[in-house]
């Protein structure tokens, strides 16, 4: 099937700086795509490239199979949620909804007709004679995708639409949006900062750093098999440590960080020799935490140390132990009530298999 | 058309030089007034006849320059003191106008507010010709009643002041309510907590913060009053500001003695606008 | 309201009251006054529409009348028309410095006087002027043209001299038009005469009503420019008015002529407001 969007090498400096770096990408029909990244990366200068308002210094953008880089960005068939919505303060909203389809002429009556159903829609049936500034912040953010959505564009592009919601709201809108799509059955492209929102939302997540697509993969690829040391260190959270190979028997790897701490991690598939520097990711979620050896006998990194502190989140809470060698390890504490009591300087046992120890080459 | 989207190459190009046309329409009648001040000529107009710092200053005729002449030096000097009272008389209302609308909820305030816009949308003639009117109604009826002749309402520069007054201060209020309504009133609760009392409290905290919209508005009050003409023309009496005088020797016919004022003036008003500029910058 | 606070408000009306009272309306009403009533003998008035049967029944002041309404009309829509592209260019597409630089070159002409200005346009235009000179040199005149002393000369010197009162709303508001609503309106399909239609001009209504009535007031009201440039037969009003209070010394006409002239300008400055639903307030404050 031919992709709904095809990025094929696609370039854009400003002056000196690259902000677009040879980026290659294809999204398939229907599918929520989202380019994650600190701000700065890049991503929205993918964006507005999509969409046409600003022209790349190389490479093609295909629509369907078809270049698009010769089509204005009012002839383009994407459409685009802007960061702020960029909703008509001048019209009501049944004005705004059916601003785009007025442009291709289409008779009155008709337009009426398809404002009142995707009005219908995104569950707001009612409203088209109200001002945007009556509308709440989440009913805004409907209204924007629905002013796009009755024209069917083939990708729909959302410039992190959810940054100016507050967090209940943003939490209850990746719900919806994810729904929506899949009630549209359209392209999404979503670009965001927030690890969150592409992680809950996406089929596919394009994490980008410094102009470059770092790696492309589901949520799930992303979180346990990152392949570079930035993704491994942008998704989730990590303890990490710098080291050097001592020793390689296939994929598994004998370390030891530059303070001395011995550790068996893995090469997950990546070329590293004895004598290689090395960065190592462990997730506090993947380390085990017990009140004597006894119970991490299965894990083949286990160390003893005195809890230095107690990061309480609720679900999300961590312990903070330092081994003996001073190396400070961040621990999720899981949530079966047994160290609910745990206190600061606590003498505990941690453990984690060498499998979770993510050994990346350091180039620098 | 904005930089974002795509125009073609001549759609810019046309754009680009209306504008420059634009520019070329307001420059092109201060730059030939700017230029002619240096014509060695009766006349400020074609052919050049060379150039001549005489209108300047010359001091002997016939091309005595602006700094030795008595007439224009002195309508200077009444623009000057004309400017200068309805500046501070102005801004001083002004203050108390803004703090009336900023502070205090009362019946008919709205209906104020309005009335206190109102000078801004009558003909500057209308208001000149209606205070003129009153104060010789006022001044008649002194003198029926008893015999006192009040010179100070007939046409002079008392009624020229109150006249530039009453519009200008609508405008200096506008400028001060603005900034006043940016202020923080917990900065005076704060004050107050600390032990000042209500006037120190507005005297060492808000009066501070208004002052640079103050200042501002005393500057444009002064350049308004200085360039005033249509007002100033209904209630003019013997001593003429410098637009009067300047407009009865225009009529006369001009010489290049004009064109040296009017270059004065352009820098005068330059440097006081580009004073306030950098003023309110600094802020 | 303390005593205290009661103090303070009453010192802070004072200004505000007297200011009002004795410069506006009072001095209003008096000038309504004088305006209906008639000289009988010396000294000795009687009320009556006089003032106003005269002004109706010469047609010479009906006409300066209208005229000058319609000019200033004419003034206030061409001024429109010129600073509008202007001030976008300005708002929406000079960037950083140039932005700023444009702004200022647009406000420095109206530091100065206005007699200045029109003294200018005097030089440009007269018979002996710079404009006539560049046409006979360029071969297009074979004597010197006068281009004083005419209408087009009048439109030119208003639109010229209340071009900043125009350009400053306008770039205020079109500066507070987001960027990303005009991509929007690309977005979704629009081309430029419609985005320009639907979304520019709607969104700079405010700035082009508040532009239009104090242009349209300016030049109502004008009395330098159209005698300099119009010369003696420029037909304005404010040269009738003037006429009657200071050469012929007849104030009762001239105050008619004065409140006519208010009655005109209060009532277009209604109607444009309610025609766009809009308060004096918003406009100006």
């Amino acid at each position: 099937m031919t992709p709904d969007l095809d990025c094929l090498d696609l370039t854009r400096r400003f002056g000196d700086h690259t902000a677009v770096d040879h980026v290659n990408f294809s999204v398939a029909p229907g599918t929520f795509f989202s380019i994650l990244g600190p701000s700065g990366c890049g991503k929205t200068t993918i964006m507005r490239m999509i969409a046409g308002f600003l022209e790349p210094s190389s490479g093609d953008i295909r629509i369907r199979g078809a270049s698009v880089l010769d089509t204005p960005p009012n002839k383009r068939p994407v459409n685009m949620v802007f960061q702020h919505l960029a909703l008509f303060p001048m019209m009501s909203i049944a004005e705004n909804i059916g601003y785009g389809l007025r442009r291709r002429g289409m008779a009155k009556a008709e337009i009426a007709r398809k404002v009142d159903e995707a009005l219908e829609r995104i569950g707001l049936p009612g409203i088209g004679n109200r001002k945007v500034t009556e509308l709440s912040g989440g009913q805004k953010q409907r209204v924007a995708i629905a002013r796009c959505m009755v024209l069917e564009p083939d990708v729909l592009l959302l410039d992190e639409p959810l940054g100016a919601l507050d967090l209940k709201l943003r939490e209850h809108m990746k719900v919806e949006l994810k729904a929506l799509q899949a009630a549209f059955d359209t392209t999404f492209v979503y670009i965001t900062h927030d690890q969150s929102e592409a992680l809950v939302m996406s089929d596919q997540i394009a994490v980008m750093n410094n102009g470059r697509f770092e790696q492309v993969g589901t949520g799930q690829d992303l979180y346990y098999r990152p392949e570079t040391p930035f993704v491994a260190g942008f998704i989730g959270e990590a303890n990490r440590w710098r080291g050097r190979v001592e020793r390689t028997e296939g994929d598994e790897l004998r370390l030891r960080t530059e303070s001395g701490l011995e550790m068996r991690g893995a090469a997950h598939g990546r070329a590293l020799q004895a004598g290689d520097r090395v960065e190592v990711f462990v997730r506090p979620e993947s380390i085990r935490i017990a009140g004597d050896a006894a119970a991490l006998a299965g894990f083949d990194n286990v160390l003893e140390g005195a809890v230095s502190n107690i990061l309480f989140n609720g679900a999300a809470s961590r312990a903070l132990v330092t081994d003996d060698a001073g190396e400070e390890i961040e621990v999720t504490l899981p949530q079966s009530g047994e160290f609910s009591d745990l206190k600061r300087g606590d003498r505990v046992h941690v453990g984690w298999s060498g499998a979770q120890g993510n050994a990346f080459a350091v180039t620098a | 058309m904005i930089p974002t989207i795509p125009q073609p190459r001549a759609f810019g190009l046309i754009y680009g030089a209306y504008v420059a046309l634009f520019f070329v329409f307001l420059a092109l009648p201060l730059t030939v007034v700017a230029v002619f001040a240096f014509n060695d000529s009766q006349f400020p107009s074609l052919p050049w006849e060379g150039f001549t710092s005489n209108w300047f200053f010359g001091e002997e005729r016939p091309q005595i320059g602006v700094f030795h002449e008595r007439g224009i030096l002195r309508a200077v000097g009444t623009s000057a003191f004309v400017a200068t009272c309805v500046a501070v008389l102005s801004v001083g209302v002004g203050t108390t106008n803004a703090f009336l609308f900023n502070r205090y909820e009362f019946r008919g305030k709205g209906f104020l507010y309005v009335l206190m816009l109102l000078p801004l949308v009558i003909p500057g003639i209308v208001l000149g010709i209606s205070i003129l009117v009153f104060s010789s109604t006022v001044a008649n009826g002194l003198w029926e009643a008893a015999e006192i002749d009040v010179q100070a309402l007939r046409p002079g520069l008392l009624l020229v002041i109150l006249g530039q007054f009453s519009f200008i201060t609508t405008i200096a209020t506008l400028v001060i309510t603005a900034r006043l309504q940016k202020f923080d009133r917990t900065l005076e609760e704060a004050a107050l907590n600390l032990g000042a009392n209500r006037l120190t409290a507005v005297r060492t905290i808000t009066l501070p913060f208004l002052a640079p919209a103050m200042i501002g508005a005393v500057v444009v009050a002064f350049l308004m009053s200085f360039e005033n003409f249509n007002t100033t023309l209904m209630l003019v009496g013997s001593d003429a500001p410098l637009t009067i005088a300047m407009f009865d020797r225009l009529k006369e016919g001009s010489t290049p003695l004009l064109n040296a004022v009017s270059l004065l003036l352009m820098l005068g008003s330059s440097l006081l606008a580009l004073i306030v500029i950098l003023f309110q910058r600094r802020n | 309201m303390s005593s205290a606070n009661r103090i303070g408000f009453v010192l802070l009306l004072t200004p505000l009251v007297l200011w009002l009272g004795l410069l506006i309306i009072i001095p209003h009403i008096d000038m309504f006054l004088v305006s209906i009533r008639e000289r009988v003998g010396r000294g000795v008035y009687e009320t009556s529409a006089a003032q106003y049967l005269t002004f109706i029944n010469e047609p010479l002041y009906i006409w300066t009348f209208v005229r000058t309404a319609v000019m200033s009309v004419l003034a206030t829509a061409l001024t429109l028309l010129i600073a509008f592209p202007v001030s976008y260019y300005i708002a929406k597409m000079a960037r950083g410095r140039l932005q700023q630089v444009l702004f200022m070159l647009c406000l420095i002409p109206f530091y100065v006087s206005e007699l200045v200005r029109t003294f200018g346009w005097m030089i440009l235009l007269r018979e002996t002027g710079l404009v006539s000179n560049l046409l006979q040199w360029a071969g297009l005149a074979d004597q010197p043209v006068e281009m004083l002393y005419n209408d087009a000369a009048i439109m030119i010197g208003l639109v010229y001299t209340s071009m900043l009162f125009m350009v400053v709303p306008l770039v205020t508001t079109l500066e507070s038009l987001d960027d990303s609503v005009v991509e929007a309106g690309y977005d979704l399909g629009g081309n430029g005469l419609s985005v320009l239609r639907e979304i520019v001009i709607p969104h700079a209504m405010p700035g082009i009503v508040a532009g239009c009535i104090v242009v349209f007031m300016l030049s109502l009201g004008n009395y330098l420019t159209p005698t300099m440039l119009g010369g003696k037969d420029s037909l304005w009003f404010t040269e009738m008015i003037y006429n009657q209070f200071i050469v012929r010394f007849n104030w009762e006409l001239g105050a008619a002529f004065g409140f006519m002239l208010l009655l005109l300008s209060s009532l277009i400055v209604w109607g444009v407001l309610k025609l766009t639903g809009r308060t004096l307030q918003e406009t100006l404050g």
